[in-house]
C-alpha cells in the first residue's frame, strides 16, 4: 500500500501548530516512515496538488482566502483544522469584537482599504472539517493522536469533559482558590490543564466542550465572589465566535 | 550574455515563515521589475489589544509569532512593567536571560539547520537529508530539542510560553533541574562542534554579494545585548529605547501588507548579522573564536552571512546560559510571587529577538486595562533591505540562468530569515504625511 500524501497549509496565523509538528524531532523521522509529506511551504521547497489528507493552520480572515480553502477540500480526501485559529478563529477573532473599520483604520490608517479583511473565522465556516486538533497552538500530543487514527482508520478519543478534571487529576491547587480566574470549567480537556500546571490558568484555547454548564461556571464565579465581568476578558480571548450567553 | 528574457514570479518562497513572492521581469536583456511582495493575511493584533486587560496583553501578543512567541512574552512584559513602574528581582533577571538564550537557540538552529541547510548541499528540504546526511541532521535534532527542552523547563512552555508574566515568573525551575541543563548545555559543545565544522566546508557555497547599509540593534556596556540595552546604530549613534519611532519610521507600500521602515540611509538591517556589526566585541569566547574560523569578520556587509552570524549567536546562548545558571545557582533558587497593582502609565519594551530588534508600546488606563498599543516587528525592518538587496543583486546575476537567479534570490530571503507573518501582525501606524 502506497504511503498516504499529506500536505500543510496555512492561513492567518502565528505557525506556532506547524512549529509544533517541527518540534516532535526525532518522532517526526518515525512518521515520515508512514506518510510522504508532499507541501509544507514553510520546511520544503517542493510542492504537490496531489494529496490525500490536508492539514490546515489559520484562520480565514479575508474573501480571497475561500478559494484557496475549497481548492485544498476539493483535491484532499480528509481535511483536518489544526490549532485553534483553524478551528475556531483563535486569538484572531478578538478583532471581531469591534467595528471591522475601526480596526482597520487603526493598523493602516487613511490606507486602511487597500488591505482586504473581515470577520476572522475558523476554517469549518468555509469548507467541510473532518477533524479538528485543539489548542493554541495545537496539542502536540492530540495531533499524533489524529494521525495514527488516520493511520489505522480509527476514530481518535477527544475528551468531551471539562479541562478541571484533568486540572484536578494533577493535583493543581484551583486557580479560583488563588483568586484567579480560569475558563476551565467550560474548556475542552486533552491538554492536561498544561498551562495550569505551569502556575497560569486555562484561557480556553481548546475551545468549548460539547455542552457548556455556563450556569454552574457561573456559581463558581458567585461562590468566589466574583463578577462576570471580572471573567469577561478571558471569556473574550477564544470565545468570541462561539456565542456564549452573557 | 544577459538572458534576453527573465520572467520570474516565485508565489510564496518556502522554508520562511510566512508568505512572500519574488517577481523579477527583464525584457530583451533589460530589467524591468525587481520586487519583493508581502502577501500576508494582515492580523490586525494592535486593534485586538484595545480593551483588554494588562493581566492577558502578553498571551495575546505573543500570539504574533509561534516561532518568537517568548521574544514577543518578554517584549510584552517589559512593556507593562515599564507603563506600570513594576520592577523584577535579580532572580527574575536571570531567567529571562535564560528564556530569551533558550529562544534564540532554538530558532537559529531551526533556520540555519532545517531552513538554510539544504540550499547549501542542493537538497529541496530536510527531509531527504535525513538519508543522505543522518548525523547531520541527528545532531541539528538533538540540538533543536535541546533548545526546546530549555524552553519547556524555564518558560513552561517552547511556543507561547506560559510562566512569563508581569512582574516575574509564575513558577522557577528547580536547582536540580538548572545543574542537569547545565551538563547538557556543556555536552552541547560537543555538536556546536561539528555544527560548526559542517558550516565552514558549506560557507563557500553562500553567494559573494555585499551592500553596506544601516544597521540596528540594541546595545550594552556589560554584554553582547539581547534583553537589555540602547539603540545602537552601526553608523555610529545611540539613542535611549524611548526614540524608537525616530529609529523605524515605518510607511507602507502597496505590494506588502507589512509596513517598511528606513532611518539615515535608504534601507535598513536588523538580525544576528546587524548585532554581530555592532556588539562583536562582547561575544564570549567560544562564539569569538567560531566566527573568525567562519571568516565573519566586522563589519560585513553580506546579507547571506546572516546565516553564519546566527550560527556564532547559537553558541553565544549556550555560553552565556551557562553563566546565568550559575549565577541562579550561586543565588540559590527561590519561590517568589509576583504582586502588581495595575495602573494608569505609557511603556516601551525593547528586546533582541532572533530576527532583530522588537518594540512594543502600550498605554494603559488606571484600571489596567490597554486604550493604545504599538509594535514593530523586526522582519518589518528587514523587508525594505531585502528589496534594496534584491535591486543591487538582481543586476549582477542577469547572465545566469532563470533557475538559478531564482534560487540566489530566495537564498537570499531566507538568509533574513524572515518572520512574514509576524511582520504583518504587527500593530500601529503612524503617519507623518498623507
Amino acid at each position: 500500500m502506497s504511503k498516504p500524501r499529506i500536505a500543510f497549509f496555512d492561513f492567518a496565523s502565528c505557525e506556532g501548530c506547524q512549529l509544533t509538528v517541527v518540534n516532535l524531532e526525532e518522532a517526526l523521522l518515525d512518521v515520515l516512515q508512514h506518510v510522504e509529506i508532499v507541501s509544507f511551504r514553510e520546511a520544503m521547497k517542493e510542492h504537490s496538488d496531489d494529496y490525500d489528507i490536508a492539514f490546515i493552520e489559520g484562520s480565514c480572515t479575508r474573501a480571497s482566502d475561500e478559494e484557496r480553502l475549497k481548492k485544498i477540500r476539493g483535491n484532499a480526501k480528509i481535511v483536518v483544522a489544526i490549532g485553534a485559529c483553524a478551528t475556531m478563529g483563535g486569538i484572531n477573532a478578538l478583532k471581531n469584537t469591534r467595528p471591522l473599520e475601526t480596526v482597520r483604520k487603526e493598523v493602516y490608517g487613511d490606507k486602511w482599504e487597500l488591505f482586504d479583511t473581515y470577520r476572522a473565522r475558523g476554517v469549518d465556516e468555509v469548507i467541510t472539517v473532518d477533524y479538528k486538533v485543539n489548542g493554541c497552538p495545537m496539542t502536540q500530543s492530540e495531533f499524533v493522536k489524529v494521525v495514527k487514527a488516520l493511520l489505522t482508520a480509527t476514530t481518535p478519543d477527544i475528551p468531551t469533559y471539562p479541562i478541571c478534571v484533568e486540572c484536578k487529576q494533577n493535583g493543581n491547587v484551583c486557580v479560583f482558590e488563588k483568586g484567579e480566574t480560569c475558563v476551565g470549567p467550560i474548556t475542552r480537556a486533552g491538554c492536561g490543564a498544561c498551562c495550569v500546571n505551569e502556575g497560569a490558568v486555562c484561557w480556553g484555547c481548546r475551545g468549548l466542550i460539547d455542552d457548556p454548564n455556563v450556569d454552574a461556571h457561573k456559581e463558581v464565579m458567585e461562590k468566589y465572589g466574583l463578577t462576570v465581568d471580572e471573567l469577561k476578558n478571558k471569556l473574550n480571548l477564544y470565545f468570541t465566535n462561539a456565542n456564549l450567553t452573557k | 550574455m544577459a538572458n534576453a528574457n527573465l520572467n520570474i514570479d516565485l508565489h510564496y518562497v518556502t522554508r520562511v515563515e510566512g508568505h512572500g513572492n519574488i517577481v523579477v521581469n527583464a525584457k530583451d536583456g533589460k530589467l524591468e521589475k525587481v520586487q519583493w511582495q508581502v502577501p500576508e493575511a494582515p492580523r490586525y493584533f494592535e486593534a485586538m489589544v484595545i480593551g483588554q486587560k494588562w493581566d492577558v496583553l502578553h498571551h495575546i501578543t505573543s500570539r504574533i509569532c509561534g516561532i518568537c512567541s517568548i521574544g514577543h512574552t518578554l517584549a510584552s512584559l517589559k512593556t507593562t512593567e515599564a507603563a506600570m513602574g513594576i520592577t523584577i528581582s535579580e532572580q527574575s533577571q536571570l531567567l529571562r536571560r535564560l528564556a530569551i538564550n533558550a529562544e534564540n537557540l532554538q530558532s537559529h538552529t531551526l533556520h540555519v539547520g532545517y531552513l538554510a541547510l539544504p540550499d547549501l548541499v542542493g537538497a529541496g528540504s530536510v527531509i531527504p537529508l535525513a538519508s543522505s546526511h543522518p548525523d547531520e541532521v541527528a545532531l541539528v535534532i538533538r540540538l533543536h530539542r535541546l533548545s526546546n527542552e530549555m524552553s519547556d523547563m524555564i518558560c513552561g512552555r517552547t511556543t507561547h510560553p506560559q510562566r512569563l508574566i508581569p512582574g516575574g515568573f509564575t513558577k522557577v525551575p528547580t536547582a536540580e533541574e538548572l545543574k542537569t541543563l547545565r551538563t547538557r548545555l556543556d555536552d552541547g559543545f560537543a555538536d556546536v562542534d561539528a555544527f560548526g565544522n559542517l558550516l565552514v566546508a558549506l560557507a563557500p557555497n553562500f553567494p559573494n554579494f555585499t551592500r553596506e547599509t544601516e544597521y540596528i540593534s540594541i546595545t550594552d556596556k556589560n554584554e553582547y545585548a539581547f534583553y537589555d540595552g540602547e539603540l545602537c546604530s552601526s553608523l555610529g549613534d545611540t539613542a535611549p529605547i524611548t526614540d524608537y519611532l525616530a529609529w523605524t519610521n515605518e510607511f507602507i507600500v502597496p505590494q506588502s501588507t507589512a509596513k517598511y521602515t528606513k532611518r539615515k540611509r535608504d534601507s535598513l538591517m536588523v538580525g544576528a548579522l546587524a548585532r554581530f556589526n555592532n556588539n562583536h566585541t562582547q561575544l564570549l569566547p567560544k562564539a569569538a573564536a567560531w566566527a573568525k574560523k567562519l571568516g565573519l569578520i566586522a563589519p560585513c556587509y553580506n546579507p547571506y552571512y546572516n546565516n553564519v552570524a546566527q550560527f556564532v549567536e547559537v553558541v553565544h546562548n549556550i555560553e552565556d546560559s551557562i553563566i546565568q545558571i550559575d549565577k541562579l545557582l550561586a543565588a540559590g533558587i527561590k519561590d517568589e510571587k509576583p504582586d502588581v497593582t495595575p495602573k494608569a502609565g505609557h511603556g516601551i519594551g525593547t528586546v533582541e529577538v532572533p530576527r532583530g530588534i522588537l518594540h512594543h508600546d502600550y498605554t494603559y488606563d488606571d484600571k489596567g486595562v490597554c486604550t493604545k498599543a504599538n509594535c514593530i516587528i523586526p522582519t518589518n525592518q528587514n523587508h525594505n533591505n531585502i528589496q534594496k538587496d534584491m535591486e543591487a543583486l538582481v543586476p549582477t546575476i542577469l547572465d545566469k540562468p532563470q533557475a538559478e537567479v531564482e534560487l540566489i534570490l530566495e537564498m537570499l530571503v531566507r538568509a533574513y530569515d524572515p518572520c512574514i507573518s509576524c511582520s504583518t501582525h504587527y500593530l500601529k501606524v503612524n503617519f507623518k504625511n498623507s
